[in-house]
């Protein structure tokens, strides 16, 4: 038989290479506990606004589970322009007239599901059929145009990440990252170089993928398609600068695509496109030093919510510091090649 | 005649594998030296200090007059590694165009260059063919015009003849002679013993050290050995 050979040859390679070992069974639990986490978290409380509504309804909605602050129209519009609020209900006339966030499905959710709820043990008096409207978004706002957002920065560093870090990978491999070493260039001209390189082709790249999605696949899109480009582009920027230095830290393609377990699919969970506002802080948290968290963000901001540059600069100038920082990590990695 | 480069107690380890041990040379302006030792002897190690990509553990080495690494002397360098280092996605011309531009020289001293390097390893006919489409020989040949591309004063090459058919290399070292005539500083290494005649001196290189130095005549002599492969024996037995 020559089956059992095989068998004890690839056991072997398995046993020399303990990182592969390792993945085969710690990425899978990984990739289940985080699921779990997401997913299995406690019913969403909806925050809601209400203005004149009458005491005995306010208090069956909270009986509902709903957060409910009395404040002024004004101050209750602020807050769900800066997504503190989901909802606010406003009474006119023995008629609840509502204004949601709009931008999260599931919120919008939870908002509906809070005031049937309160019709239902209201006992239908008075009569609560809502005039429902939205701040952002429509009724007709499907959960593909939720993510879509997210998925075009997504796929955008997904695959830019794999690229830039095999062809720099092969770059060592091949021998040819040593015959730069062998020349006068710096480090740092190499690592700006194929950055550079890769990056004129991200542009061409984002350009293609962000209109297809809005043109093509027709997804929401509320705001200016250059904004959408320009974070895409640094989305890809970040997502080579961080494949091109895990590179480093890779002997073969294999192990690059090892990389794709532990550094993409996280970013996925916490990017928005599952709602995280019932997980725990800290948990949250982990979000923060995640790229996609903030590209994500900001592509919503712009195609969902129509915004402009001074609402989610904040987002862009992290997602600057974070190529610049993996760029700078690129040069100190290539320390181990060339000293110089 | 200056030295042109210059090692002196040279000792370098990966962790806590030493593969070079007091190595002192020196190699003459003009002259072809060679690095002569078995695979794991600590040529490719010795090669890459002078080159600079490697800082050595102890010791220092002189190119020039310079201490390496420094990337200004870089310039001055040309370095054929064991490895054929080219984009196989890339023609031949689209290759040395590159490496071209790294030294900085003009479009129109590439275009020259590059003629005349490919006509050296006679390439000529495949100017504009992907490399993945070479053999193994013309993919050495490419490295070896890529390496002389922007005319060193010191040319360094690591197995510069491995896979290559007699004739071709007999017209590579036609090649290196004619360079060294022009006054370039040639170091080869080689574990192909009948090619250390060639060379005006010689290092032999085992378990990292220099067990002997000198030229292919004097080796031989000293000990009335008939080959260099004798010499090799006798000093490589002599240090145990």
């Amino acid at each position: 038989m020559n089956v059992f050979p095989i068998i004890k040859r690839i056991l072997r390679q398995f046993r020399r290479d303990k990182r592969s070992m390792a993945l085969m069974i710690v990425a899978p639990l990984f990739i289940l506990t985080l699921m779990w986490l997401v997913l299995d978290s406690e019913t969403y409380h909806p925050d809601i606004a209400t203005i004149d509504v009458p005491d005995p309804i306010v208090e069956a909605m909270e009986n509902q589970d709903a957060v409910i602050s009395q404040m002024t129209e004004e101050e209750a519009l602020e807050e769900l322009r800066e997504q503190q609020l989901d909802a606010l209900i406003k009474w006119e006339e023995d008629h609840p007239i509502v204004l949601l966030e709009g931008s999260e499905p599931s919120a919008n959710g939870a908002v509906k599901r809070v005031l049937q709820e309160t019709m239902k043990a209201m006992g239908g008096q008075p009569d609560m059929n809502p005039e429902i409207n939205f701040l952002h978004g429509s009724s007709d706002l499907n959960l593909f145009d939720n993510v879509g957002p997210v998925l075009i920065g997504f796929f955008v560093f997904f695959f830019v990440f794999i690229v830039g870090g095999v062809s720099f990978l092969r770059e060592r491999t091949q021998g040819t990252l040593e015959r730069l070493l062998s020349t006068p260039l710096k480090r740092g001209e190499i690592v700006i170089g194929y950055l550079g390189g890769f990056g004129l082709f991200t542009i061409f790249q984002s350009i293609i993928i962000a209109a297809f999605s809005i043109y093509v696949l027709d997804m929401f899109m509320s705001g200016n398609f250059w904004y959408v480009m320009m974070i895409t582009f640094l989305m890809a920027m970040t997502a080579l600068s961080l494949g091109t230095l895990l590179s480093a830290y890779a002997n073969n393609e294999f192990q690059m695509i090892q990389f794709i377990p532990l550094v993409i699919v996280p970013q996925v969970f916490f990017s928005g496109m599952f709602n995280l506002e019932t997980m725990e802080p800290w948990l949250r948290a982990i979000g923060k030093v995640m790229p996609l968290t903030y590209g994500a963000e900001a592509l919503r901001d712009v195609m969902l919510r129509g915004q402009g540059f001074s609402e989610f600069s904040l987002q862009v100038y992290i997602l600057v510091g974070f190529s610049l920082l993996f760029i700078l990590l690129n040069i100190v990695a290539l320390k181990r090649h060339r000293r110089l | 005649m200056a030295n042109e480069i210059k090692l002196s107690n040279i000792a370098h380890s990966f962790g806590d594998e030493t593969v070079i041990k007091e190595v002192n040379l020196t190699v003459e302006q003009g002259e072809i030296f060679g690095l002569l030792g078995p695979s794991g002897a600590g040529k490719t190690t010795l090669v890459k200090i002078i080159v600079g990509i490697l800082n050595p553990s102890e010791g220092e080495a002189y190119v020039q007059g310079t201490k390496m690494p420094s990337l200004k002397q870089m310039r001055e360098i040309g370095f054929m590694a064991q490895s054929d280092a080219l984009y196989m996605e890339l023609s031949a011309k689209e290759n040395l165009d590159f490496f071209g531009a790294i030294y900085g020289l003009s479009p129109s001293d590439r275009k020259r260059r590059i003629a005349e390097a490919l006509n050296v390893v006679d390439l000529g006919n495949h100017i504009d063919k992907p490399v993945d489409k070479f053999s193994g020989g013309m993919k050495r040949r490419l490295s070896l015009a890529a390496a002389i591309l922007h005319e060193p004063k010191v040319l360094i090459l690591d197995e510069p003849t491995v896979g290559i058919d007699p004739v071709l290399r007999q017209s590579i070292w036609k090649e290196l002679n004619y360079l060294k005539e022009k006054g370039t500083t040639i170091i080869v290494t080689t574990h192909v013993m009948d090619e250390a005649d060639k060379c005006d001196r010689l290092a032999l290189l085992r378990d990292g050290y220099v067990i002997a130095q000198g030229s292919p005549e004097q080796l031989k002599q000293e000990i009335n050995a008939a080959s260099i492969e004798e010499a090799f024996l006798y000093y490589g037995g002599a240090r145990q």
